[in-house]
């Protein structure tokens, strides 16, 4: 991985230029993968990391997105001060739902999560509870102006916006992983039992991975609600917990890049997918996602980081008798 | 007699890393050959090159033909059954289904016969054949891995450091075992081992393997009598 | 009385589909330790292909056993093609390749058959015209529940009993070991593909004529099926059907007393997921003991 001041400011060239680049509604698709990526480095923190499987973050992401909403449209809170709100709510409920959860594992888990996704949903439409969440019509937004008079587009503003909120959190999980914390949370992931005989405590290490993960995601959310200016209960299908799965396992888990090149994959390919075939968009897709998982089995990020290492840890697996999918053990749960 | 197993130049690796460095050794019809050598000198590689494990070059035939490049199950299949380290039980299914699982490439009508007489030797395994292999202690898992290997009538047998984690008293009940198998079934053996004393005893050929070569080799008896041997594994 | 008693045979009568999905994934599961996401959609491909067959004039047994011989060659094909090169990937890659694959048989169905709904024929509906057991089961259902629970007892006896399902059960345990033993990972991996594809289009063609067919059949019945899956142990195929008929059974009383139409999904999945909190490995789950 390369370092230093050089690649700071051609990062920081790259992340500013579709100000210049873009306008409009390209600008805006961006705003939004950059909060999908945003999503996405959640998800890592939960499923990357300590290997637990998450196919219900849709759900986080919708909570953030809804506390946006709720706040600016009913009690007229400004739309800066609403993505802590946002992550309060998502962390909170990450960590009770972590609590439990954590004595999943593997499909079971998955499914839980995915329960989630798909509960969330049916909750936002309750009629029961429309005075608050708008029902099925959803909430919309007015759009926020660039402050203090700067000379830039609602759009521009909004772009610089997001990635102002996203960069630090994009600090913080890289500070956090490659800390004390983040061992631990390999150590868990990778061999669970040594590291309950080394004094990692499993329970608050999960449970607070989890309740991280989902403030992150819950954050994204709210970016995102805030560039559409629209919530509604079917903006967030289960379907959005599976493709920021896809753009997780795209990327590459583990990795900042990762997270932004699964967040383009999921952003654009679908519109791609819908130029190549009209009739069967799905199948594009679906064809586009294999494929990209062929040439790249750990992910775009994984290929390019792990070039020259590719053969040595195939080559350790080779050494254990076992394939190295089954995350280093030869026994599954 | 020819030899049962012969290899020859044996390389052998992990990757880009060379375990063996081109290694020669012999195992007589019948009877039992012994590696021994300390911790990472290769012994475990060696076996599982046998098994087609690993990617390998030079050669190594087994009862006439090459085996080296054919996979693992074929290998199997003709006659060679590995006792691998850590014994490589399926700990979810139960001490009888491993064990018809030894027998899983015989097609003749003698399988239960030969279960019959396998309880017979281990007692502990025909108490506890519907129990999951798992909740074993170590020295019936071994004795459980060493059963169903002897389940397929193999003519070779590799067994790798089945004293590994064992107490001593248990390891001396898997050596009389040993002897026993290869009094009565005339299955040849190749047998690796850090604990020297026990292995020399029953072992008519004998290999010293240091950093994936083959320092000495011969005869069991000269073996035990060397010198170096002597300092380094045998303690006088 | 009279009102539960009805909703309780509704419940199995659904209950009967998610088994049956839930079977196909159950076997897969013990065969492979995969967790298949595109049964769903690999069966409503299946069940179009059925309804092409019977539309081409061949009769409706004929279609059928056709489709189960082609779903399963499909199903080996999948394993073959697409997974086998994924052995050495992260075990999240192969789930991705299965979305993918779901994204994929969905699209085709739409593609190829439109999406406009169909019917698709019984092969029990001749059988008694007014429905059984007092009206509240049809012929047909009854017929499905019959076939589900005979495939059921198949795969049963299958993993139990026979050399070929011991050997497919040591493979997903253990490749490794497997191996050394003589057993043929690949093709066990394979026939565990067609195996589940061969069921999955079975349930497909008995679920068809209930739900009526359209591209998105499966799609909340997967996540049903799955649920049923794993409340009974999604290593269990016995476990596994029980699951099914029970979330079918759940979801109807909760929905019919409980929270109504709108909210039933949410409890159906609260009521599994607190089960599982209480007993992690499902209901019938094996759970694996091993000493350190």
């Amino acid at each position: 991985m390369i370092a230093g001041r050089a690649s700071l400011l051609a990062g920081a060239a790259v992340l500013l230029a579709p100000l210049f680049l873009f306008t409009g509604y390209h600008l805006f698709e961006l705003t939004l993968t950059v909060a999908t990526a945003l999503a996405i480095l959640g998800l890592d923190l939960v499923t990357g990391h300590t290997g637990q499987i998450s196919l219900g973050h849709g759900a986080f992401y919708a909570i953030g997105a809804y506390v946006t909403a709720i706040l600016m449209a009913d009690c007229g809170v400004p739309y800066w001060a609403t993505p802590p709100a946002s992550a309060l709510v998502s962390a909170a409920t990450g960590f009770a739902i972590g609590l439990p959860a954590l004595r999943l594992r593997g499909h079971y888990l998955a499914l839980t999560t995915f329960a989630l996704a798909v509960a969330l949903p049916q909750i936002l439409k309750y009629r029961g509870l429309e005075g608050l969440t708008g029902g099925v019509q959803g909430v919309v937004l007015v759009q926020p102006g660039p402050p203090f008079g700067l000379p830039l587009t609602p759009d521009q503003w909004l772009y610089l916006f997001s990635l102002a909120v996203a960069a630090p959190l994009f600090l913080l999980v890289r500070n956090l992983t490659r800390g004390r914390i983040g061992l631990a949370m390999v150590a868990a992931r990778d061999h669970p039992l040594a590291a309950e005989a080394m004094g990692i405590d499993l329970a608050w290490l999960k449970t607070g991975a989890f309740a991280i993960s989902a403030m992150i995601t819950g954050i994204a959310g709210s970016l995102g609600a805030i560039a559409v200016q629209f919530v509604a209960p079917d903006s967030f299908p289960p379907l959005l917990s599976i493709f920021l799965f896809v753009g997780l396992v795209v990327g590459g888990i583990g990795s900042a890049a990762g997270a932004v090149i699964g967040a383009l994959f999921v952003q654009f390919v679908p519109d791609l997918a819908e130029q190549v075939s009209k009739a069967a968009p799905g199948a594009v897709y679906g064809i586009a996602l294999i494929a990209v998982l062929y040439l790249m089995p750990q992910g775009a990020a994984g290929a390019l980081a792990s070039l020259p290492q590719l053969r040595r840890r195939g080559a350790l697996a080779a050494a254990r008798g076992e394939s190295p999918s089954r995350g280093g053990t030869g026994h599954v749960e | 007699m020819p030899a049962l197993l012969e290899a020859r130049g044996l390389r052998a690796g992990y990757g880009a890393g060379e375990v063996l460095h081109g290694i020669f050794f012999v195992v007589d019809t019948g009877g039992v050959t012994v590696l021994l050598g300390a911790n990472g000198a290769g012994k475990t590689t060696t076996l599982r090159a046998v098994s087609g494990m690993l990617r390998t070059t030079g050669e190594i035939r087994f009862d006439g033909t090459r085996i080296e490049g054919r996979a693992t199950e074929d290998i199997a299949r003709l006659g060679v059954a590995h006792v691998p380290d850590g014994r490589g039980t399926f700990m979810e299914l139960t001490v009888a289904e491993n064990l018809r699982l030894g027998a899983y490439i015989r097609r003749d009508r003698g399988i239960a016969a030969d279960l019959d007489r396998i309880f017979a030797y281990f007692p502990a395994l025909g108490a506890r054949s519907r129990q999951q292999a798992g909740t074993l202690s170590g020295g019936e898992q071994q004795m459980l891995a060493i059963a169903r290997a002897l389940l397929s009538r193999p003519k070779l047998l590799l067994l790798d450091e089945p004293s590994f984690g064992l107490a001593p008293l248990v390891v001396r009940e898997i050596f009389a075992l040993i002897q026993r198998i290869r009094a009565e079934s005339g299955t040849s053996i190749l047998l690796v081992e850090q604990n020297a004393t026990l292995a020399l005893a029953l072992a008519d050929r004998a290999y010293l393997l240091e950093t994936g070569r083959i320092v000495i080799g011969g005869a069991a008896d000269d073996i035990a009598r060397d010198e170096r041997v002597r300092r380094a594994y045998l303690g006088y | 009385m009279a009102g539960l008693l009805h909703q309780l045979l509704s419940g199995l009568a659904s209950g009967g589909i998610y088994a049956s999905v839930a079977l196909a994934l159950a076997t897969i599961y013990r065969a492979t330790h995969h967790v298949n996401f595109a049964q769903g959609e690999m069966a409503t491909l299946s069940t179009y292909v059925a309804l092409a067959l019977i539309g081409a004039g061949l009769p409706y047994w004929a279609s059928f056993a056709l489709t189960v011989v082609a779903s399963f060659a499909i199903g080996v094909a999948i394993e073959r093609l697409l997974l086998r090169p994924m052995a050495r990937a992260p075990a999240l890659s192969s789930v991705g390749v299965l979305i993918g694959l779901l994204l994929i048989f969905n699209s085709l169905s739409g593609w190829l058959f439109g999406y406009t709904i169909k019917t698709f024929p019984s092969p029990f509906e001749a059988a008694a015209a007014g429905g059984l057991l007092g009206g509240y089961l049809s012929a047909h259902e009854l017929g499905a529940t019959a076939v589900t629970l005979a495939m059921l007892l198949g795969v049963f006896l299958f993993f139990r009993h026979t050399k070929t399902g011991l050997a497919m059960r040591a493979a997903a345990y253990n490749p490794a070991s497997s191996r050394l033993v003589g057993i043929r990972v690949g093709r066990m991996l394979a026939l565990g593909w067609g195996l589940a594809a061969a069921i999955g289009a079975v349930a497909g063609m008995l679920i068809a004529p209930t739900v009526f067919l359209d591209p998105n059949m499966m799609g909340g019945i997967l996540l049903y099926a799955f649920a049923g899956a794993l409340l009974g142990g999604i290593d269990n195929p016995l476990g596994a059907v029980l699951g099914g008929f029970a979330v079918g059974v759940i979801e109807n009383l909760a929905g019919a007393y409980l929270v109504g139409t709108e909210l039933k999904l949410t409890l159906a999945l609260l009521i599994i997921v607190g089960v599982l909190l209480v007993r992690p490995a499902g209901l019938f789950g094996r759970v694996v003991v091993s000493r350190v």
